[in-house]
């Protein structure tokens, strides 16, 4: 019962983390109908950043703030300058060039920070609390839960209650109708890239201090659970992003804790298999069109 | 039927044309640039039978890399078993290449089942899952597998009668695109006939196709199928070229590489397939050749090395995606249209495949109707 | 029709391409060696090794061949060897055996190097050994323990240089059995040879029942959680690891925070006390104190040693003055050692000659205990000491153990190291 309980909450903690990252998906997702496969490696560059500022000034919250405004910016940046003119084309080719986003981040990061493992250390402790002698949650495990928790509730406020958000959904939705009302598509579509990379360096900061430390591949692991997260879930749906994400973190947990760290990839499988065979858009799709 | 006939025996006389300029070529190129040639080979059968499922499909797959992982392993196992028994015939490698196909087959059918009914990302996802999960069999299977240590892969020698000073590399060269020459014949054949033609209806408008009798289904996963079995066929022939399998190296990053060999030689199009598996062992090679030859500090060149090329073949990627979205077959295309005076009005993009949408609603175009909501993403 | 035009034009265009880049190659590969061994020319001598420099397994590894090119620069700038300077050709294969394939290929069709020197890691070298042996290539000091490279029958031309990890969990064991009787000794280990081999080692001393509990850790998987909590659940007072500097560090760090309290003792391969800090940081010195580990080198903590004070100081002139820890101690041992091979092999200088002149041994270094090297041993380093962290600096103690990778026992060595040469170079 110990381990059970202690591997439910360290599956938690990481799949809070991937639930983020899948948010962030989601969000790209909803807007462009593009996959991002450089989320990961944006989130390493502003953790990089984090790690210069953190390291030059002394105070890791100065390091946390500067990798979210440099998300924003870097998901405006790549939007406007690089994804803009691959949005009408096929969509494969946004993801090739996004794959190609990441071999020219993970190579230019190499280059300035060198292919060490950087230590980048978690600003709470990681030392399991003790609940009746069974260790629980760390410090750090529920700074990670409340961070994403946060986060959630001011995406969720924002899509559904301010006109900013509304703008961008109608963006994502219907753009040539909302440009009609005067919404500027173009513009929502660089701020949907911006908070998802927010999300992403958010994320990023979260899960880096769990791994080996800091690299420039620190994150493709993560970008696989969590575009499974994200598949799971329903790619439309922000909702099943955050179950997904929890459920992915779950099910590595367990099987790595009860059938070894070797057969957790087999089990995501299995996951993934189980869910798209009943539902093939995802948990929380919405209605599928009637089959002939 | 004459005109089915005449097809297949164009298609024939282009096959052995084409080989035997290439067994001509590989006298003239030294044994290094023989490897590259016949690694491109092994590359090409994965690549063309991607190529036709994503282009002519519509269907996308980030897994085609584990396909090739089964295909490279049968044939590790096989012809290790010959070893063991000591049968040292030429014949034994086709026999464990077929061994390959078959196993790959099998495996895509498994996927191409449970992928029956998944569209655009959630089929990208599940198969994301499958080339990060196979070679996690092997560790799981160690006692046949051998995990990450991978086999060795027992080979017989290069035939005697070809002279003792025969370079292998040529040999390997020769079954190598033996294999890639095989596959694109009967992709060009299948292209052709009527199950080619199956395959375009679905990507253009499965509801459509569905209503005008076509077996949506069936035809999806026979596609899956046939594009596995050519990457079985491609990882059969990895294997023989590296004389060894590890799952190193097929992880997701060989199935990315597919798909960039696909996409940037032009979806769809075999040609395309070629020019795709070509530049992948080019364009790094290249890339490594650009940053060596640089005057560097030592310092600097520790930093630079190996992630300097990365950063190039990136850029090259994603100027080459952006100039020429058609992948190189379209700029070809373009070219040659060009050059035969037929400008048209509009861009010179033909009716694009896309991830399973049906392209006459590609999203934001400014002056297309509104795309179909959610629901219609089937 | 046209599209078969198209075709035929695409075809003919893409052999062009080829055969143009064929005809640029062929040229450009022959360089300016005419002489009949590759890669060597009265000037010169040209050697290549493939590594990982980019991709999570360059982390630390990627120090090593430029330590060894920095021992080549110094040695170049006091007259080379035998009148030749040595060139180093390292190539990048990002730890992926399919990489490895192209770039040794390069290597050896292409560039012509005379030999393949330090190739890294097990899986990747383990794809290359049919290649390098078939081409007659000396394939000498790969960088692995594992076994594969002491078959002197089915590879000759290929030798081993770091102590194989049955011998480390032989001699760990007998360490253990010595002064830890009686208390439940569990194994972490990498999922493969490396973890297998060292547990066997373990096992071949203590008993396959002396073991009470073994876990496993998978590189693609950085989550240990579930695996140090089980050997915090089977109640483990001493856990040996064989693993790399990363996993260490993510055991020894992980354990700490579910309270896991247990003596560690870290494969060489993983217990570089530099790097290990650099990762834990300021954990680093409560956590790694007294941990156990061994060595087959001197520890870079020790400057009273002689080829410590050597080496760092060549690091300082000739490697950019990079942090000096194992890695870079490793780098410049291969280096010397190569150095001593091709003084070894003459003035006239064959592929088979270098291959006899390690097979003849003879050498020194700072190896504490020599090489194995003979006509039916390729192994490389076969004795280790044992080594404790005190006060943040890796202290080694006791005698030198030695032993075979089979049942042989273990016994102790007393021999003295040789101490460097005054310039640095082998005499």
């Amino acid at each position: 019962m110990d381990r059970f309980l202690f591997l439910t909450v360290d599956g938690l903690s990481h799949g809070a983390v991937y639930a983020a990252f899948a948010l962030a998906l989601v969000i790209i997702w909803r807007g462009t109908r593009i996959v991002n496969f450089a989320q990961g490696v944006l989130a390493v560059a502003t953790s990089y950043l984090a790690y210069t500022v953190s390291g030059r000034s002394g105070s890791y919250w100065l390091g946390f703030a500067a990798a979210l405004v440099a998300g924003l910016v870097l998901g405006a940046i790549v939007e406007r300058l690089v994804m803009r003119r691959v949005e009408n084309a096929p969509p494969l080719n946004a993801v090739i060039v996004a794959l190609g986003l990441v071999l020219v981040a993970q190579g230019v990061l190499g280059m300035i920070y060198g292919n060490q493992y950087l230590p980048f250390p978690a600003p709470f402790s990681r030392s399991a609390m003790t609940v009746g002698g069974v260790p629980l949650l760390s410090h750090f495990d529920l700074f990670v839960l409340g961070t994403v928790l946060l986060l959630m509730l001011v995406l969720a406020v924002l899509f559904t209650r301010s006109a900013t958000g509304l703008r961008m959904r109608a963006a994502a939705f219907a753009p040539p109708v909302a440009r009609l009302l005067g919404v500027r598509v173009g513009r929502m579509l660089t701020l949907g890239w911006a908070l998802a990379a927010l999300v992403g360096a958010l994320a990023g900061m979260l899960v880096i201090p769990t791994g080996l430390g800091l690299h420039p591949t620190a994150m493709d692991t993560v970008f696989v659970s969590a575009f499974t997260a994200a598949v799971v879930g329903g790619l439309d749906s922000p909702v099943g992003a955050v179950v997904g994400g929890l459920l992915v973190g779950l099910v590595l947990s367990y099987v790595a804790g009860y059938l070894g760290a070797g057969t957790t990839p087999l089990a995501v499988l299995g996951l993934l298999v189980v869910v798209l065979l009943a539902r093939p858009a995802g948990l929380f799709s919405g209605a599928q069109a009637r089959r002939v | 039927m004459t005109l089915h006939r005449m097809t297949l025996i164009r298609h024939l006389t282009g096959t052995v044309v084409a080989g035997a300029a290439l067994f001509g070529l590989t006298y003239v190129l030294d044994p290094f640039r023989d490897y590259q040639l016949a690694t491109a080979a092994a590359y090409l059968c994965a690549a063309a039978g991607l190529t036709v499922l994503i282009g002519r499909g519509g269907q996308v797959s980030l897994g085609h890399g584990a396909l090739m992982a089964v295909g490279a392993y049968t044939v590790a196992i096989v012809q290790n078993q010959f070893g063991d028994h000591n049968v040292v015939s030429q014949w034994t490698v086709p026999a464990s290449l077929a061994a390959g196909v078959v196993a790959a087959t099998l495996a895509g059918t498994v996927i191409g089942l449970a992928a029956a009914r998944l569209r655009g990302p959630y089929l990208a996802g599940l198969t994301l899952v499958v080339a990060v999960a196979l070679p996690a069999v092997t560790t799981v299977y160690h006692g046949v597998f051998k995990g990450d240590q991978g086999l060795s892969v027992f080979l017989p020698p290069v035939p005697d009668s070809l002279g003792v000073d025969f370079p292998l590399e040529r040999w390997q060269a020769w079954l190598a695109l033996a294999g890639a020459l095989l596959v694109m014949l009967a992709l060009a054949n299948l292209g052709h006939g009527r199950f080619g033609r199956s395959m375009r209806a679905i990507r253009d408008n499965e509801v459509a196709a569905s209503l005008a009798g076509i077996p949506v289904a069936r035809v999806q996963v026979v596609a899956f199928l046939v594009s596995a079995a050519t990457a079985g066929l491609g990882g059969g022939l990895f294997a023989v070229l590296s004389q060894s399998v590890s799952p190193d190296a097929y992880t997701l990053t060989l199935s990315l590489n597919l798909l960039l060999a696909v996409v940037i030689g032009g979806a769809g199009s075999l040609a395309g397939a070629v020019w795709g598996s070509l530049l992948l062992v080019l364009l790094r090679y290249w890339a490594d050749e650009l940053t060596g030859n640089l005057p560097l500090s030592p310092g600097l060149r520790t930093r630079l090395a190996g992630n300097l090329p990365l950063a190039v073949f990136g850029l090259l990627l994603i100027v080459v995606m952006l100039a020429a979205p058609g992948g190189v077959q379209g700029l070809l295309n373009r070219a040659g249209r060009w050059v035969r005076g037929r400008r048209t009005g509009r861009s010179a993009h033909r009716v694009e495949p896309s991830v399973g949408e049906p392209t006459a609603a590609q999203h934001s175009a400014p002056d297309a109707e509104p795309p179909a909501p959610v629901a219609s993403h089937t | 029709m046209h599209i078969s035009v198209r075709r035929a034009v695409a075809a003919a265009t893409m052999v062009i391409l080829v055969a143009a880049a064929g005809a640029c190659s062929s040229k450009s590969g022959s360089g300016t060696s005419s002489a009949p061994v590759p890669g060597v020319t009265d000037t010169e001598v040209v050697v290549g090794t493939h590594t990982p420099l980019t991709g999570p397994a360059a982390a630390g590894y990627s120090k090593i061949s430029a330590a060894t090119k920095a021992y080549f620069d110094y040695v170049n700038a006091n007259g080379g060897v035998n009148g030749r300077k040595i060139t180093y050709k390292i190539m990048d294969d990002g730890y992926n055996p399919a990489t490895t394939q192209q770039v040794v290929r390069q290597l050896v069709l292409q560039d012509k190097v005379f030999a393949i020197l330090n190739g890294l890691g097990t899986p990747t070298h383990t794809g290359v050994l049919d290649f390098l042996n078939t081409n007659k290539v000396p394939d000498l000091f790969v960088a692995s323990g594992s076994l594969s490279w002491n078959q002197p029958q089915k590879y000759p031309y290929t030798f081993g240089y770091n102590p194989d990890y049955t011998i480390e969990g032989k001699i760990l064991a007998t360490y253990l059995k010595a002064n830890f009787a009686g208390a439940k000794v569990c194994t972490f280990g990498q999922n493969d040879d490396f973890g297998d081999d060292g547990l066997k080692g373990v096992q071949a001393v203590l008993g396959s029942g002396g073991v009470t509990h073994s876990e496993k850790y998978d590189v693609t998987n950085t989550n240990v959680a579930p695996a140090i909590g089980a050997l915090k659940a089977a109640g483990c007072q001493v856990t040996v690891s064989f693993s790399v500097p990363g996993f260490t560090a993510l055991a020894i760090g992980t354990g700490a925070q579910i309270g896991f309290r247990t003596q560690w003792v870290v494969s060489n391969v993983g217990a570089d006390y530099a790097t290990l800090a650099g990762l834990l940081k300021a954990a680093a010195g409560p956590l790694l104190e007294g941990v156990i580990s061994d060595a087959y080198l001197p520890s870079v903590d020790d400057s009273s040693n002689g080829w410590i004070s050597l080496f760092q100081r060549l690091n300082t002139q000739y490697n950019g003055n990079a942090p000096w820890d194992g890695n870079v101690l490793y780098g410049f041992s291969v280096g010397y050692l190569f150095v001593e091979a091709l003084r070894a092999a003459g003035k006239n200088l064959t592929r088979q000659g270098i291959v006899q002149a390690v097979e003849k041994n003879g050498f020194t270094g700072p190896g504490l205990f020599g090489l194995r090297f003979s006509k039916s041993d390729h192994s490389g380093y076969g004795g280790l000491q044992m080594g404790k962290v005190q006060s943040g600096k890796a202290v080694l103690f006791g005698p030198v153990y030695t032993t075979d990778d089979g049942t042989g026992a273990v016994t102790e060595s007393n021999t003295t190291p040789a101490a460097p040469p005054a310039n640095g170079i082998p005499a």
